[in-house]
């Protein structure tokens, strides 16, 4: 039986090849060939390609160390991935939830194209519309000036804010697609049982809803995490003056400085803190799938 | 594959390298410059070609340091590149450019003698960059929120405009900003800890760093500062060209002056169509248009400058001598040192989150 199983998994993987073929070829040569420059780079004095001599060091990942200016910025990077992910949450879950359960049909699939707009527009465009709204006498303020019978002043522009505000906007799509994923499964006659036997609806969303779309949410938050931890487009546009963060600086290092293996370097020390603080949290989000 | 499809595809791949190696055949003379600064304006390209029959095949670089390296990398393929005189030592050193003939440029001899004799372009005798423009980095300020024109680089502390000054983001303007502040000679700071106090206190001020011109364009049109660091290229353009409230202050400590330059690589395979490039570009009446229609930096070519109107700002404020006292013009910086500044300009950004 155990023989026969696995010359069956070997033809399936055979039969599987062509078809697995092109993404595997296309992994190789677009991400894991210049990812290994890039590890290969992180350790030299300089670039290959500068016609300098160079040698192999570990000064690069040594600089992390020695300054406490990249550990700041990488745990107020940290804070901010935190933050942007929980309000994503608060604000995607809801949002996952009316689309999979209240609504149906033509107005579902509205909130649904107003849900994925987002993504079809460029992220720079996003970004320079916000500073439109977010700046005084911008949009927003212009607008609630208007309407209050008091005069506010509404300055979000180049702030920590407004770094968030812009984050959250990006990033909120991918919240609700798993979100939505995930809570559509649920069977209705589940949610009824509950109701039916007695549970309140605040039960039925803690003990039966959440629990079971709880992959999704992790998923949403992993999504969202990552990049947001390295970003550094939206800090630099939106956040002023408060707009260093972890990405900025390996940024500078590719582009202002030309120094790729300190670049290089702190984007890989990026890498292992993001993994893990997966790996640390994986037991939960294996409990949770 | 079938046969006909293989032989279609090895003759597209033969005609599309016989097209590459076409690309730097005499004839054609290949730039290498920042973007949108001069070289590459069509009609300026549609004039030379005409007048030459050179064919101009620009490319860009976005730092300097990106320059050199695609010098570097491509030896051979450039006729023409743009080097700020503080990076041109490095290049000779290098042996990435070689010597120019300047008897062949008709209107070399029209340069203002101290540029063209410039230790930083001249070396052992030879003349290894043509001075093409020069300007500063000084202040600029939004006209509506001053009723005459400040005199001193005090003005950037004044808590009158905390949150509306703005800064560049760049390590190496911010330091040498901060040794004109502290009086200090911007290419030989001795005290390094008193332009960090200095720009310590600046930070608290600073609205944002600014790192294009369309930035800081877009922060006066919406009034959102009052003053900041500003090139003088960038703000003669956004007065004439955009009709911006913006004037260009020269602070009575101070500014920091910056030369460019145009070299020729080693390995050019265009020389003579490399020198008429050089010499069209020097020429007044290139820089007279460039000036008239986008506006552009201050031409090391005496003649075209005398060729602008009398009032006009590149003759009349950057040709004032009092002017020329108090600039300070930017000489090499090491490696070490620009690593240094990056560092302490770093530190000072995240200080201040």
């Amino acid at each position: 039986m155990a023989a026969q199983g696995a010359v069956a998994a070997r033809s399936g993987l055979r039969s599987a090849l062509p078809l697995l073929a092109p993404a595997y070829l296309w992994l190789t040569v677009a991400i894991f060939l210049p990812l290994s420059a890039m590890v290969f780079f992180s350790f030299m004095t300089d670039l290959p390609l500068t016609g300098k001599p160079w040698a192999f060091t570990l000064g690069n990942y040594a600089a992390f160390f020695s300054q406490s200016l990249y550990l700041t910025l990488l745990l107020a990077s940290l804070r901010l991935g935190l933050e942007v992910t929980l309000w994503c949450i608060v604000i995607g879950y809801p949002a996952a939830y009316v689309l999979a359960k209240v609504l149906k049909g033509r107005s579902r699939e509205a909130i649904f194209l107003l849900v994925i707009l987002p993504f079809w527009s460029n992220g720079l465009v996003r970004i320079f519309s916000w500073a439109m709204v977010l700046r005084e006498g911008g949009i927003l303020d212009t607008a609630l000036n208007a309407v209050l019978p008091f005069k506010i002043n509404i300055d979000l522009m180049y702030s920590y804010p407004a770094v968030i505000i812009g984050l959250v906007h990006s990033y909120v799509p991918y919240m609700v697609l798993t979100c939505y994923l995930t809570l559509q499964a649920i069977d209705d006659s589940l949610i009824e049982a509950g109701r039916s036997l007695g549970a309140s609806r605040l039960q039925v969303l803690k003990r039966v809803i959440i629990p079971l779309s709880l992959p999704g949410l992790v998923a949403g938050a992993a999504l969202i995490f990552v990049p947001v931890v390295g970003s550094f487009m939206e800090p630099r546009i939106l956040g002023g003056r408060t707009g260093t963060f972890y990405g900025t600086v390996i940024e500078d290092q590719f582009v202002a400085v030309f120094n790729w293996p300190l670049g290089a370097a702190l984007s890989f020390i990026l890498l292992a803190v993001v993994l893990v603080i997966l790996a640390v949290a994986s037991p939960v989000l294996r409990r949770a799938a | 594959m079938r046969m006909p499809d293989l032989t279609a595809l090895l003759t597209a791949t033969a005609v599309f390298t016989s097209a590459l190696a076409f690309t730097a055949q005499a004839g054609e003379v290949h730039v290498l410059n920042w973007k949108g600064y001069g070289a590459d304006e069509p009609w300026a390209v549609e004039a030379f070609e005409k007048a030459t029959g050179n064919k101009v095949v620009n490319d860009f670089f976005n730092s300097e340091q990106e320059m050199l390296t695609k010098i570097r990398t491509n030896p051979g393929l450039y006729d023409v590149v743009m080097i700020n005189a503080a990076f041109n030592d490095q290049a000779m050193a290098e042996k990435l450019i070689q010597p120019i003939d300047t008897s062949k440029l008709a209107n070399y001899a029209d340069i203002s003698k101290d540029k063209a004799g410039s230790p930083m372009l001249d070396h052992d005798g030879k003349v290894y960059g043509v001075p093409w423009v020069w300007g500063l980095t000084a202040l600029a300020i939004n006209e509506k929120s001053f009723d005459k024109p400040p005199t001193s680089i005090a003005e950037m502390w004044d808590p009158a405009h905390k949150g509306r000054v703005v800064i560049r983001d760049d390590a190496v303007e911010a330091v040498q900003f901060g040794a004109i502040a502290t009086g200090q000679n911007i290419n030989d700071i001795k005290d390094m800890d008193a332009v960090k106090t200095k720009l310590t206190s600046l930070m608290p001020q600073i609205k944002t760093f600014w790192s294009s011109e369309n930035d800081w364009n877009q922060m006066v049109a919406s009034n959102q500062i009052d003053i900041g660091t500003y090139w003088s290229g960038s703000a003669d353009r956004a007065k004439t060209h955009f009709k911006l409230p913006v004037s260009l202050v020269i602070p009575q400590e101070g500014a920091v002056a910056w030369l460019d330059a145009f070299s020729i690589p080693v390995g050019s395979k265009n020389v003579a169509g490399a020198e008429a490039f050089i010499n069209y570009m020097i020429d007044p009446k290139f820089y007279v248009e460039w000036v008239t229609k986008v506006g552009a930096p201050v031409s090391a070519n005496t003649k075209a400058v005398e060729a602008l109107p009398e009032d006009a700002f590149n003759r009349k404020v950057m040709g004032d001598p009092e002017v020329a006292k108090r600039i300070q013009f930017q000489a090499p910086i090491t490696d070490a040192q620009r690593e240094a500044y990056l560092a302490l300009w770093q530190q000072l950004k995240v200080d201040v989150k």
